[in-house]
């Protein structure tokens, strides 16, 4: 008998979830989660609202601290670490270097008062980049890879569109090549054809960049779009987990069948 | 005869603020919270340097306070007033000659010594507020040295202007560690910084202490492609025919005649004493005949 964790491949997950747990006073956020991301996977988390996607979500991403449970990361530089007991100066850097975090209102992951090209130089100039010249042609690069016109570089993100908007954010989070991207709702609360033209977008730079990435979403079109993978929630627990067209296409547990035949209202 | 204590404030305070004085000596450039007392001088008239003042100053000190380098406009007259009559220190105009020096908006041209104190007043301590208007947040980032928000000014002032248009309140980083505003002095006399004296520095209103202890490393931020620069006026004063120094440019008449003078009266009189005349000057003696 041994206790050592089985890893069930030669390659090691870039991330891996063990029973956590938030609780909200008495209240359940999430409870015993626990799955492994792998290089390259982009998982998505469904279930109606409340259902605790976004409690999980912020748990991972270290802006909410869990009752239990561990959140390893491989990092580069040591390997698999617990970033819930890591110290907050480290886990702000991952914040900064490896992880990516898309808001669903992009005005929660930009700087209103400042123009595009400083949104998206930011996150260079926090690891150390000091020439203007780079940064500014490293910007328009990124602007010009989430369809924002050259010319609108100097101008601050209240002069655009809701789309543009989270094209902005999404540029701003993928500057600095980040090894796994955090989504909550990306496409809430924009138009459906904005939508879609940004499912398209996110679509072309997850397969051009390889990313790896856990989406939110309460919208099922996006993870048959986007997830290799798929989570189902409810009340805070995970329900069901498959592969996106396996859990889609032949739901097993009775509200993932609901959550499909989109007879919930989510 | 004085209803006062020394300096105006009571020997607790005092103690609090020297307290607040020596941590930030320890810290250099780290913004120490201070429990800043009513003082009888409306904010914005220095009450976080008169504070520090009354805190630093001894009785055989000789006090010189300057408001954008002059000795003699209302602000600086009336806080050496108030030192003249609640701590009876002697004054003076003469840079060399004080050993403690309160400032607004200015450094003295002449170097500082290893005997003096360099006081300022503050009115905006934080140098990132612009930018993120939390303290809970700033305060995160100075304690993670997550700077890049600094930067990110410095990209917009180019971005805008073509150029780092920032010319005063410079942002500094301070011996490879805290971003610190320096206050409201011009960037011509950010290299200074680095001096033999003590800077403290005072924000009343906001209720911070901090420091740069003598022979300090004290850096202006900067692009590799926009490198800083101490600029100023591209002249020579008009009445010393000083080309080192930081110049005002003022009217003199409704034809809009203008000339440049010395910001620092001391450093443009003491000049002139010596001999120096500028190209609408006159000689020292008739000038003060
Ligand atoms: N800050 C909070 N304080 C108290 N309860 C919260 C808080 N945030 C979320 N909850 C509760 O936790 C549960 C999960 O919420 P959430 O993670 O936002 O779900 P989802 O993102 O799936 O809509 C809900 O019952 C919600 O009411
Ligand atoms: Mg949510
Ligand atoms: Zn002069």
């Amino acid at each position: 008998m041994t206790t050592a964790i089985e890893i069930p491949s030669a390659v090691t997950p870039l991330l891996r979830v063990t029973d956590l747990n938030k609780f909200y006073g008495t209240r359940i956020g999430c409870a015993d989660v626990s799955f492994d991301l792998y290089p390259g996977e982009v998982m998505g988390i469904v279930g109606e609202s409340g259902s605790g996607k976004s409690t999980l979500l912020n748990c991972l991403a270290g802006h909410l601290a869990p009752d239990a449970g561990q959140v390893l990361f491989d990092t580069r530089a040591e390997g698999m670490r617990d970033t819930v007991t890591m110290s907050e100066p480290e886990r702000r850097m991952l914040g900064r270097t490896d992880w990516a975090f898309v808001h669903q209102h992009a005005r929660d992951g930009l700087r209103m008062n400042v123009s595009a090209g400083g949104n998206v130089g930011e996150r260079l100039m926090a690891v150390g980049a000091r020439h203007y010249g780079n940064i500014r042609e490293v910007a328009v690069d990124w602007l010009g890879r989430v369809e924002i016109n050259e010319d609108r570089v100097d101008d601050r993100p209240t002069a655009f569109s809701g789309g543009m908007q989270q094209r902005l954010q999404i540029a701003r989070n993928l500057v600095t090549g980040p090894r796994l991207v955090f989504m909550d709702e990306p496409t809430g609360g924009l138009d459906v054809s904005v939508q879609a033209r940004l499912l398209d977008l996110l679509r072309g730079l997850v397969r051009e960049m390889g990313l790896s990435a856990i989406i939110v979403t309460h919208d099922l079109a996006v993870v048959r779009l986007l997830a290799d993978r798929l989570m189902v929630m409810k009340d805070g627990h995970v329900v069901e987990t498959g592969l996106t067209d396996q859990v889609l296409d032949d739901p097993q547990h009775a509200y993932t069948q609901l959550l499909v035949s989109s007879v919930l209202q989510v | 005869m004085t209803d006062y204590n020394f300096a105006y404030l009571d020997e607790q305070t005092k103690r609090m603020i020297r307290r607040a004085i020596l941590k930030g000596l320890a810290i250099p450039g780290y913004q120490v919270p201070f429990a800043s007392r009513e003082m009888p001088m409306p904010y914005g008239w220095g009450t976080g340097g008169v504070q520090v003042s009354a805190a630093t100053l001894t009785p055989d000190d000789t006090l010189k306070v300057i408001d954008q380098g002059a000795d003699d406009t209302t602000n600086a007259v009336s806080i050496r007033k108030f030192f003249e009559r609640t701590a009876g220190v002697a004054t003076t105009e003469e840079t060399s000659k004080a050993s403690v020096i309160q400032t607004r908006h200015r450094i003295p041209e002449e170097d500082l010594t290893e005997d003096q104190i360099l006081v300022y007043q503050v009115p905006i301590p934080e140098p990132l507020r612009f930018l993120e208007p939390s303290e809970v947040e700033t305060r995160k980032m100075h304690s993670l040295e997550d700077y890049g928000l600094m930067h990110v000014k410095l990209y917009e002032d180019i971005s805008r202007h073509g150029q780092i248009a920032t010319s005063y309140a410079y942002p500094v980083k301070v011996e490879d560690r805290y971003v610190m505003d320096p206050s409201p002095i011009p960037k011509f006399d950010n290299p200074k910084l680095e001096m033999a004296a003590i800077q403290l520095f005072g924000a009343g209103r906001e209720q911070r202490i901090y420091a740069i202890p003598p022979y300090t490393q004290v850096v202006s931020l900067d692009f590799e492609d926009y490198p800083f620069e101490a600029s100023k006026a591209d002249a020579a004063c008009d009445l010393c025919a000083a080309t080192d120094s930081y110049l005002d440019e003022v009217i003199t008449d409704d034809a809009g005649g203008r000339m440049f003078v010395c910001s620092d009266t001391d450093y443009c009189r003491s000049r002139r004493a010596a001999g120096h005349v500028g190209a609408l000057g006159t000689a020292f003696d008739e000038d003060a005949a």
